[in-house]
């Protein structure tokens, strides 16, 4: 067993250090060290999507990516998204579309389309399916998740508008 | 019910969990973390039968961090026998599970050892150092595929053969201008939620009390089971309900790590917490379906069928759990479906093989059955060249003839009856929602390279079960209200639901309410979530609790108020009089405790039922088919919140059409599970359907419960594979392919295609 080193991260704007084993993934790190709970393990093998984080920009999976390849990293998990108190547009349109059952693939989901929807703010219906078809959900059959997403693409266009101007 | 100006029954409100899952701040059971938590790995048998001759561990608990390696050995003589919950028969008690292997494994991913280490790492790494010696035995994989009984008390492999029925099947088939023979089957698949189990167990050794989190579905029983297998009082452990991350039948049930885990926290006085990893879920969660049917349907000439007789054969796998012979008695049971059919006659046979064993997966048995005399009726109808619909219009049960007994068909069972609906209606409502007169031309069709075709799946689905749910309802100091019921939450938003029944006999708005479920610190007694009773039994004894409540808030009112009853009304969590003077229910819950407890009881079921149609097209060059259209019409009698019953109906059609298309657990000969990952067991993602419709319909509501509900979780999946299927075959009727046997791949229907053409080649 090759001994804990620390790793930096940037968390949901916060930075800090963890000190884990070599072998412990991205997601593992984030909640077992940090406590960041909402970022699910659905499958550990990279196939359902559950633990999709954002990190520097890219939705990628936390249970493929090992914590200390991290190193330096920004990372954006569900909980950087919004507070349940203070959801944010994306958050309120699943909300309001029932796009979400079990909550357990949500996370995922969220985090999958909110790094599209930043890139992408105005991918058509197919474009959202293609990309949302990397994360597996058991409960809704997509349609609502679908939906929801395609509503909340004007809040990511303002916030290019406003980039811009 | 209350003077609110606007009832939440009946509304699609946005839910009360969304905020927490959305924000990521849910409760599940890998969230838990507790001080001196140790965790579980558990080594399970690689193969499929064999003798084990000796386990050595000594390596495993020579390494760093191993706290303890436990065998069969470690707990005891008698090992503990997982009981049957539903339909105990005697005949399968012999083939119930131990908790543990200890001479003999009979499936892959049997526990055969458990390691608890402190971390989960550590656990994982030392299972690959524990040498079992095997004595290798033949694997059984199919029925009557093997001379050598599984069980050694045991003549053969089957564990439970009858027969039931009802009529004179044999004089209708003798006297029918027409009989056909079919047999059809579907595949071995499983649920799947996207959360897997877990537990964890903590043991307080000064008070010898037990505390399991992550329990649900039918915790209180699950407790019975426990209490006498760790020989504890019931009282001496609370079994917790979390979040939990999907159920759909599978979850929740009592499997060997509901007492591994909990014995290995006692054995250690240390809180163990164990999370199931994909790959053996998809070897030891319960797998499901894996029924086959040799069907007979006699008729007239004019279609009307005089007759039914099915033989349901189902692979049990390796031991009968918890649900008994649920899975193959509701396939035969629901064989009739929604048609007058005046001789049945059904037999089961349940049969034992080397596979992970069988319970049930959301619409057990109807899922199967509609698919076979879906089918069967296409079939008939197509030989008698009488059109499909006209065919099941002529055949539906009435409303009319409602209540129609369907008695006998279930040995275990009690005398049933379809209770309300209008068969006809709901059927025509499907026909037209799927465009059946404008598209009908196209059956068959080749129209750019596909071919087109129109299914139809009639379903009546039974929900509701007995025979009791219990309810607490506590006024608090500041004047929200808590609810405890037994049911519990598998994801489908029964917090919401709960909160809408209570939250319009209490005139309480919707976010003072918090509803907390399935625990069994909740309530003396409670009865769980399954059989889509939850807002059936759940629900109706809330609103008795709320009823109650109301009473005693008027009745403090009134002496708070000094007026009486009939001169006040509850408005917004107030009562106000008459007289204008008004109390709100945080002064009178200041004066002193305000709580009421609510029940309902009630063996009659509901009966749900509708059509399903889908619009395929099938590409005879490589099999692929595409649902270009598909609807979904069901009287669920009542639905509390629209939004929900949509979207369990939606998530329903998609879980069913995987089921017809890709869900399929594969075994070799040997008995070695051949795609347990997620990589190669495929369910459906998001591009796969995206054209799929659902009408809930609030026709008649159900005679046997306040709240005319007829539970909504089921009827979405119970006639997917009819309709999908029919779809299929008839695009696939002018090359004269038939569908029998799911799953419909590719290759597959490929397959089916290209011998059809040679068949056709070399008649000519």
């Amino acid at each position: 067993m090759i001994s804990a080193r620390p790793v930096r991260l940037t968390v949901n704007g916060t930075q800090t250090t963890v000190t884990v084993e070599p072998r412990a993934t991205l997601a593992d790190a984030l909640r077992n060290e940090l406590r960041l709970t909402g970022t699910h393990l659905g499958c550990e093998h990279g196939v359902c999507g559950a633990c999709t984080v954002i990190v520097d920009g890219a939705a990628i999976r936390a249970c493929l990516m090992l914590a200390v390849q991290a190193e330096g990293a920004e990372i954006t998990t569900v909980e950087g998204l919004g507070s349940a108190a203070h959801l944010s547009a994306l958050q309120l349109a699943f909300r309001k579309h029932h796009a979400l059952q079990c909550g357990f693939c949500t996370a995922g989901i969220l985090t999958t389309a909110h790094a599209l929807l930043t890139d992408e703010p105005h991918a058509d219906e197919d474009r959202i399916r293609e990309v949302i078809s990397g994360n597996l959900c058991r409960c809704t059959g997509y349609l609502p998740i679908i939906a929801a997403i395609m509503e909340a693409r004007i809040a990511y266009s303002d916030v290019q508008c406003e980039a811009a101007q | 019910m209350s003077d609110a100006a606007k009832l939440l029954v009946g509304s699609a409100v946005e839910r009360m969990e969304d905020a927490r899952f959305l924000s990521g701040s849910g409760n599940f059971a890998d969230d838990l973390a507790v001080e001196g938590m140790l965790h579980a790995a558990i080594l399970r048998s690689p193969i499929a039968h064999a003798r084990i001759v000796a386990i050595d561990v000594s390596a495993a608990l020579a390494m760093p961090g191993i706290r303890s390696v436990i065998t069969a050995r470690d707990i005891g003589d008698a090992i503990p026998i997982i009981p049957l919950r539903l339909a105990p028969l005697p005949e399968f008690e012999p083939f119930c599970q131990p908790v543990i292997a200890s001479d003999k494994v009979r499936y892959v991913g049997e526990p055969i050892a458990v390691v608890v280490a402190e971390s989960r790492a550590l656990a994982e790494d030392a299972l690959e150092t524990i040498g079992i010696e095997f004595e290798s035995l033949s694997a059984v994989t199919e029925r009557g595929a093997s001379e050598t009984p599984l069980f050694d008390f045991a003549e053969d492999n089957v564990a439970l053969r009858y027969d039931a029925g009802f009529g004179d099947p044999d004089a209708a088939f003798a006297s029918a201008d027409y009989v056909r023979t079919e047999r059809f089957s579907v595949q071995r698949h499983t649920a799947l939620p996207m959360e897997t189990r877990g537990l964890l167990a903590e043991w307080n050794s000064l008070a010898g009390r037990l505390v399991v989190t992550g329990a649900t579905k039918v915790t209180f029983y699950n407790r019975r089971a426990l209490a006498r297998m760790l020989d504890l009082g019931q009282d001496d452990i609370d079994l917790i309900e979390i979040d939990v991350g999907g159920g759909f039948g599978v979850r929740g049930e009592f499997y060997p790590e509901d007492f591994l885990i909990p014995f290995a926290a006692r054995k250690l006085a240390r809180p163990v917490k164990w999370i199931e990893d994909r790959r053996e879920h998809l070897m030891a969660i319960n797998h499901s379906r894996d029924v086959a049917c040799e069907l007979s349907l006699a008729c007239r000439s004019d279609g009307m069928i005089l007759g039914l007789r099915g033989r349901v054969f189902a692979d049990m796998g390796a031991y009968i759990r918890t649900n008994g012979g649920v899975v193959p008695a509701k396939a035969a049971q629901f064989l009739p479906g929604p048609y007058r059919i005046p001789n049945v006659s059904v037999s089961v046979e349940a049969f034992m093989t080397s596979k992970t064993p069988v319970g049930t997966y959301r619409g057990p048995g109807r899922f199967e059955a509609n698919f076979f005399r879906e089918r069967l009726i296409d079939m008939a109808a197509m030989d008698l060249g009488i059109d499909v619909a006209e065919f099941r219009r002529k055949n539906l049960i009435t409303e009319q003839e409602l209540p129609y007994p369907i008695d006998g068909l279930v040995p275990y069972e009690g005398p049933t009856s379809y209770d309300t609906g209008d068969y006809v209606e709901v059927f025509e409502r499907a026909l037209k929602e799927i465009g059946w007169h404008e598209k009908r031309h196209l059956q068959g069709k080749l129209i750019d390279g596909l071919r087109h075709g129109i299914g139809l799946g009639c379903f009546v689905e039974s929900g509701g079960a007995g025979p009791k749910e219990n309810a607490a309802l506590t006024l608090e100091k500041d004047g929200s209200l808590t609810v405890a019921v037994g049911s519990s939450v598998l994801g489908q938003g029964l917090e919401t639901v709960l909160g809408q029944i209570a939250s319009d006999t209490l005139s309480i708005p919707l976010d003072r309410i918090r509803v907390l479920h399935g625990s069994t610190t909740l309530l003396d007694e409670g009865f769980g979530t399954y059989h889509s009773r939850a807002v059936v039994m759940g629900g109706s004894a809330v609103l008795d609790a709320a009823t109650r409540l109301r009473e005693r808030i008027s009745e403090q009112a009134s002496n708070h108020l000094g007026r009486p009853n009939s001169e006040l009304r509850i408005v917004n969590a107030s009562v106000v009089a008459d007289n204008g003077a008004s109390v709100s229910f945080a002064t009178l819950a200041a004066g002193g405790e305000l709580q009421a407890d609510g029940t309902f009881s009630n063996d009659v079921r509901t009966y749900s039922y509708g059509t399903h149609a889908a619009h395929v097209t099938v590409d005879p060059r490589t099999g692929a088919v595409k649902v270009l259209d598909y609807v979904a019409v069901e009287d669920v009698g009542r639905a509390i919140n629209p939004a929900i019953v949509h979207g369990q109906a939606i998530g329903a059609i998609v879980q069913g059409l995987g089921g017809v298309f890709l869900d399929h657990l594969i075994y070799d000969d040997q008995g070695q599970l051949l795609n347990a990952s997620l990589a190669d067991y495929l369910v459906p993602t998001a591009s796969d359907f995206p054209v799929l419709r659902a009408v809930t319909l609030e026709l008649r509501p159900s005679p046997s419960n306040p709240l005319g509900a007829k539970g909504a979780g089921e009827g979405g999946i119970v006639a997917v594979a009819a309709a999908t299927a029919n779809a299929v075959a008839a695009a696939l009727a002018p090359l004269n392919v038939e569908i029998r046997h799911l799953p419909l791949t590719p290759p597959r229907l490929w397959r089916l295609i290209k011998d059809a053409r040679e068949r056709a080649t070399n008649a000519a």
